[in-house]
């Protein structure tokens, strides 16, 4: 079915969440309210209680037990989500290196939000990219429509990876904003993920396992490569699932990174999450007016897709990267500092520009982003970055 | 009701830690894991708290258990059995598992982990009413990481925390009373027990094994390094804690209370402390021994009335 022809819903971020989860029905939901994704096992517990699922749903008492319970019900082979954001992850920190190391399929679906402190309930990437070194997939999504469809497909990868894997949609801006979603047929989502193979499971009890023992230096660090290997395989897997599901289904949603208008560009805009869309927005009336400039959105921060980002980027002039975190590491946010590694190697690369933006939901609108392409624009006349990182929409 | 394994019986289970962990000469939780395992009729599955218990028996690549076992961290075993529990739970109702596959869920931990950095998963746990077994280890501090005082570490013990020294006569702060705490979460059955009276031990587990809903057990756990007596006095100490009141045997079925065991003679506590390193200092401080006596008197007495009462 093409994507015109399917039917569509008007729903906010989390409610989009919940609904996939409804489709999906996993057995077991653990998870424990934060703004801005309470909303998602609150509309959840209503399925739950209205018995349009039969998931075990497990309110505990805190995030750190909700991914604990996640640990031991995956480890029993059953299919598990939670959701949160901010401090309910960085709560969970300890863990997620646990389910990751662990192998364990659990999808998280995180409403980004700024951590503490200030104590603050809106939009940044603060939390998520603070747990992006914890060995789980993480996938930032542009809109509802793209939370709805990467969170199925999530499923898949989970588990045929064996990894964890955390969905992202930006605080209030996607979790609240009401949007047009295409959905799926419940009986397609089900033939899409099937049942969960586990390949070891605490419940088999005939075959009894040892899971999270104490690995030593003898052990930790083949471990550790091991991990890495599957991290490295996930790659085409991410692919291959996003590529089945367009090809079923018809719907066109990006696995690694979304091009906008930059075949042929000299500026570009790395950008992830929602402010994509205001940049787009701007690309175009720059096109009109016949500038080169074009958006590359990065969906997916880990596995880092350095392979894509040089090839699309290389024979750019001057590109723009735009964090919604700052890392105190006095260089910029954690996607500059990545992409610039990513490019360092190529022997014709673009000028890196970093910038910051919309931290704790500072507000970011079209003439931020024309800014920023006014600042570009700047450096690829001069032919040169004068600033480390500059900040965007500071009030001075 | 199941009937008590004879000491026979239970020894020819041959489930218990396999030979080879390294558990320090001496250790009571090899006999207490042997006893929690070989009590079962049913399969198990373990989570286990991070301490002495999971650091001696799976050091990568050998395992000493002959169950399905999980370690996730320090203060969650309760938090991750809920998540095992639940999953049988709904591959059950999905008919994934037969629906008369009776699997029983134990989460471990020493006091460290029940007692203080744990005792949030464990009281959730126990308020959502998850269908299982904690068994509670206590060799009343935290043994893992050098002997440092808990909340279940007595008064008057010597700790490297709370070390006894010219103006410190050890821990100052009396034991958490971890009974109480957990019995007021209105859960169907607690109780307190020793290796030392293995029949009542065993009896424990296995009414615990045929109860609905979340069961709490607290077993006396003597440690040859941190309480400081040779190799060979691991039961007697254990003992020694029973016949003296420091250690009562009792239950809490349905919120009833109930003595399990009254001693003939009861010892006083000296016979127990200065058997032990970590009271050594307490020889010629009449005082101390006077006031932890008057503690065990109060508490032994407390029991004696609560017996047969239903409290909640
Ligand atoms: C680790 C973490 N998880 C979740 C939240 C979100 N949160 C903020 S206040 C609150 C509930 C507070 O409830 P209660 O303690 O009963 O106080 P009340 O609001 O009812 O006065 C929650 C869940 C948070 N701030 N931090």
């Amino acid at each position: 079915m093409k994507v015109e022809t399917r039917k569509f819903v008007a729903k906010t971020g989390n409610e989009a969440a919940a609904f996939a989860m409804k489709q999906i029905n996993p057995d077991v939901v653990a998870a424990y309210p934060i703004t801005p994704s309470s909303e998602i096992v609150m509309i959840f517990s209503k399925y739950v209680a209205d018995g349009e699922v039969d998931t075990e749903f497990i309110p505990v008492e805190s995030e750190h037990s909700a991914i604990s319970v996640c640990i031991g019900a995956s480890a029993s082979g059953a299919r598990v989500i939670t959701a949160t954001s901010s401090q309910g992850l960085a709560l969970m920190h300890e863990i997620l290196y646990i389910a990751s190391s662990m192998r364990l399929p659990i999808v998280m679906i995180v409403g980004n939000r700024a951590l503490s402190g200030p104590l603050n309930i809106h939009c940044d990437h603060s939390d998520t990219m603070g747990s992006r070194d914890c060995g789980w997939i993480q996938m930032y999504c542009e809109n509802a429509n793209e939370v709805y469809h990467t969170i199925i497909n999530a499923v898949r990868i989970s588990e045929e990876a064996n990894l964890p894997c955390m969905v992202m949609m930006d605080g209030f801006i996607v979790t609240h904003g009401m949007e047009k979603v295409f959905v799926l047929e419940d009986e397609e989502v089900k033939s899409f993920i099937g049942k969960r193979k586990p390949l070891y499971s605490l419940l088999d009890v005939e075959k009894p396992i040892t899971l999270g023992s104490l690995t030593l230096f003898d052990y930790y660090l083949e471990y550790k490569r091991n991990q890495l290997e599957g991290v490295i395989k996930a790659k085409k897997i991410i692919n291959d699932v996003f590529e089945e599901y367009r090809a079923r289904f018809g719907i066109n949603v990006p696995s690694f990174v979304e091009e906008y208008n930059i075949e042929d560009a000299e500026i570009v805009v790395v950008v992830m999450s929602s402010a994509a869309g205001t940049f787009k927005e701007v690309v175009d009336e720059l096109r009109n007016k016949g500038e080169k400039v074009g958006v590359l959105r990065l969906k997916v921060m880990r596995p880092f897709p350095y392979e894509i980002l040089r090839e699309k980027l290389t024979n750019v002039k001057v590109v723009g990267v735009m964090d919604r975190a700052e890392t105190f590491s006095t260089m910029g946010g954690p996607l500059s500092i990545e992409l610039r590694a990513a490019l360092y190697p190529l022997s014709k690369r673009p000028l890196v520009q970093s910038f910051v933006f919309g931290l704790g939901g500072r507000e970011f609108g079209i003439e931020d982003a024309m800014k920023v392409f006014d600042i570009l624009k700047d450096i690829g006349m001069k032919n040169k970055i004068t600033e480390e990182y500059i900040y965007i929409g500071l009030r001075e | 009701m199941k009937r008590i394994l004879s000491l026979k019986e239970l020894a020819e289970r041959t489930v218990g830690l396999a030979s080879g962990h390294r558990a320090c000469a001496g250790c009571s939780f090899p006999s207490i894991i042997r006893m929690v395992l070989g009590s079962s009729d049913y399969p198990v599955v373990v989570s286990n708290a991070t301490g002495c218990l999971e650091v001696v028996s799976t050091i990568y690549p050998y395992s000493a258990w002959p169950c399905s076992w999980i370690h996730v961290a320090f203060e969650n075993a309760a938090a991750v059995i809920s998540g095992v529990e639940a999953a049988y739970k709904a591959l059950k109702r999905r008919g994934e598992i037969k629906e008369d596959k009776k699997i029983v869920f134990i989460a471990i931990g020493g006091d460290g982990g029940t007692y203080d950095i744990g005792l949030q998963a464990l009281s959730g746990a126990l308020e959502r009413g998850h269908n299982f077994l904690y068994v509670l280890y206590d060799n009343q501090a935290y043994m893992n990481t050098g002997i440092q005082r808990s909340s279940a570490t007595p008064f008057g013990a010597s700790t490297t925390t709370s070390p006894a020294g010219k103006s410190s006569f050890g821990k100052i702060q009396d034991r958490k009373e971890i009974i109480e705490i957990v019995a007021a979460h209105k859960i169907p059955y607690v109780a307190q027990a020793s290796i030392s009276h293995w029949g009542d031990l065993i009896r424990k587990l296995r009414k615990a094994y045929e109860i609905e809903g979340p069961k709490f057990i607290s077993i006396i756990a003597p440690c040859v390094i941190g309480w400081g007596y040779k190799e060979d006095e691991t039961v007697e100490i254990a003992r020694l804690a029973v016949e003296t009141c420091f250690w009562p045997l009792y239950e809490i079925e349905e919120g009833v209370y109930r003595v399990n065991y009254k001693p003939k003679e009861k010892l006083p506590v000296k016979t127990f402390l200065l058997k032990q390193e970590r009271f050594s200092h307490l020889i010629g401080r009449d005082d101390l021994i006077e006031e932890i006596q008057k503690k065990v008197d109060e508490k032994w007495e407390k029991l004696l009335r609560l017996d047969g009462l239903k409290v909640f």
